[in-house]
């Protein structure tokens, strides 16, 4: 089934020993000039790049206080080496958090530090060098910005943001990565990352309603670009494309079909992720968030709401006023933006959604805290509402629910191992070992508890299990979206003009 | 890189993909999927066609339930599902089928 080695599970996990270039061999495939272009890059390698690279990571020093601490207070106590999936699934000792960042650091060091200018060797700095950004190329990206390693460092050093860094630097000096700059290219161009044109997003949402009204004799709308809307939903393009992220899509919609709520997606915003996040650029975060605001504005929402889409949620929530704000115009007594999961938490919490929680009896459920809602951005109004919330929703649709083991969830979640540009096929192998952690955790709920499925609340996450899960000996459809098990539970009680359902609807 | 088809050398991206939707015909297929120990039967190229129609018409691939419920009608409801689709095309109807017809790779979250 592979062209590599996939891992064994542990029954109880072990930290490998590390094996040298363990994955050397694997680097993302670089972009191409189309791809450079569109995002403001060069599209190859500048002249005098050794410089420009010295340029930029001195404008990002100054930019960002937060990447100079970092690169500075590192002790080297060792902290974070086991914390991070891809070392714990690759064994490559330059995919613990500390070599990784020291990979950057000891340019850092050679250019900006006293030490570094002048006893180089003494504190292992080095120039700028071809095979220094070879380097980089190859280990720089294997990093989801995920944050584990951070919630463990004394210092709180957050190895995502100097990959990020790595990224924009390498960006800006002509390489870059395929997969993450020909996505955002689309998003200029079309409006999403899988490049749906206004046209089949109409199609696909119109099949929707009438996959939706079969099943249940309920008309739910899936509404495109309605002006006069309450509320504007903005999902992952995902969402409209693959499963089992449309299971999620039909759960959003039945939900606010429930709640009656006036709500519309928009194919200009037609995209919840942001990968400028991925590659560190502010410029191009603030150009795809941008196209949100411009929505809003045009269809003259009130609220936001945001679907299942891990990094699209840090950005939403840690960052969408600073890039794409002021929001005064919308209304001030709902968050800004809200997570469909708050949505649906409150309207359970008021009692407004019906659910008849034995359509989900023959699933045993486990929940994935996707690592960008969990270490990034908070839900609801109380400290780890990101955690509860998700966890109220499954529990209120189904009855069997068992968590993974403690160490493995929460503020330690495990990333997928897809995460932060990481999802692409050139990087299979390491998508696969990357896996590994908590492909182990899963399996120990399997085995204990009888566990059958893991919902998730991102898009990635749901991408990267339905295919590296088999690998470990797991089925592609065990990986289910939260609001997919509310769409099953959902008893529907109205048709679209307000009054009672059907009594064929409430046979469900 | 590229795929040898009727004596003429086609450009492909890295991964395989034909660089130029207007050099697919049916023989790009065939030969792909030689090269990766697929025989195409009858059942492949109604999703081949299928993709190539709604491309044609969308400028994309068609989303998953668009494409099962197609090919659920077209071969009958048994088969308008993805486990069937994926019984097709191992790697993923929306990658592997996407290939075969000549279409570029989707991107995203996908």
């Amino acid at each position: 089934m592979a062209d590599f080695e996939v891992p064994e599970l542990e029954e109880i996990p072990v930290i490998p020993k590390y094996k040298d270039g363990a994955m050397a061999h694997s680097s993302p495939y670089i972009a191409k000039v189309q791809f450079q272009e569109p995002l403001g890059y060069p599209g190859e390698l500048v002249e005098n790049w050794e410089e420009k690279v010295y340029e930029k990571m001195d404008d990002l020093r100054k930019r960002y206080r937060s990447f100079q601490v970092y690169l500075d207070s590192c002790v080297k106590c060792g902290a974070c080496t086991d914390k991070c999936h891809y070392y714990l699934g690759t064994s490559d000792p330059k995919n613990m958090p500390v070599a990784r960042q020291d990979l950057l650091r000891k340019v850092y060091r050679r250019k900006f530090t006293f030490a570094g200018k002048y006893f180089p060797k003494l504190v292992g700095a080095v120039d700028m060098s071809k095979d220094v950004l070879d380097e980089w190329y190859s280990y720089l990206h294997p990093c989801s910005p995920c944050r584990r390693c951070s919630v463990y460092c004394p210092y709180g050093i957050d190895t995502a943001e100097i990959s990020m860094a790595a990224r924009e630097i390498m960006d800006s000096v002509g390489v870059g990565m395929k997969y993450c700059n020909e996505i955002i290219g689309k998003v200029y161009k079309i409006g999403n990352n899988l490049g749906l044109p206004q046209p089949a997003l109409e199609d696909t949402l119109e099949g929707l309603e009438e996959e939706v009204e079969e099943d249940t004799g309920v008309a739910v709308k899936f509404p495109l670009d309605k002006k006069g809307a309450d509320i504007l939903l903005v999902t992952p393009s995902a969402d409209f494309f693959a499963e089992p992220h449309v299971d999620g899509l039909i759960g959003y919609a039945k939900v606010f079909h429930e709640t009656g709520a006036n709500w519309t997606m928009s194919s200009h915003a037609s995209e919840a992720g942001n990968f400028g996040m991925f590659i560190g650029s502010y410029e191009n975060m603030r150009k795809v968030a941008r196209r949100i605001r411009e929505a809003a504005i045009d269809l003259g929402v009130k609220r936001i709401v945001f679907g299942e889409c891990g990094h699209a949620w840090r950005v939403a929530y840690s960052f969408l006023n600073t890039l794409a704000g002021p929001w005064d115009f919308l209304d001030p007594n709902y968050p800004v933006p809200q997570h469909i999961c708050e949505y649906t938490h409150d309207a359970i919490q008021a009692g407004k959604l019906t659910f008849d929680k034995s359509q989900n009896d023959w699933r045993t459920m486990t929940y994935h805290d996707s690592c960008n809602v969990a270490r990034a951005s908070r839900m609801g109004d109380k400290p780890g509402g990101q955690f509860t919330i998700p966890r109220e929703v499954i529990k209120a649709v189904c009855n069997n629910f068992h968590d993974m083991p403690a160490e493995t969830i929460g503020e330690a979640t495990f990333c997928c191992g897809g995460g932060g540009g990481v999802l692409t096929d050139d990087l299979m192998e390491l998508r696969v070992k990357g896996a590994k952690p908590r492909a182990e955790a899963l399996k120990s709920v399997v085995n204990e508890q009888g566990v059958t499925h893991m919902a998730a609340i991102c898009a990635i996450c749901k991408s990267q299990f339905t295919k590296v899960l088999p690998y470990y000996g797991f089925t592609m459809d065990q990986i289910v979206s939260v609001h997919q098990l509310v769409s099953d539970a959902i008893v529907l009680t109205k048709n679209d003009s307000g009054a009672a359902a059907p009594a064929s609807a409430s046979d469900e | 890189m590229g795929i040898e088809v009727n004596g003429k050398v086609l450009e492909t991206d890295e991964e395989g993909y034909l660089a130029d939707l207007n050099d697919w015909e049916p023989e790009v297929a065939t030969a792909m999927a030689k090269d990766e120990d697929v025989e195409l039967s009858e059942n492949h190229w109604e999703v081949i066609n299928f993709l190539r129609e709604y491309y044609e018409e969308y400028q994309i691939a068609p989303a998953v339930r668009v494409l099962t419920k197609a090919i659920g009608k077209k071969l009958g409801p048994d088969k308008g599902n993805s486990k069937y689709l994926y019984e097709l095309f191992p790697y993923g109807p929306g990658k592997q089928a996407c290939k075969y017809a000549g279409l570029p790779k989707p991107t995203g979250c996908v």
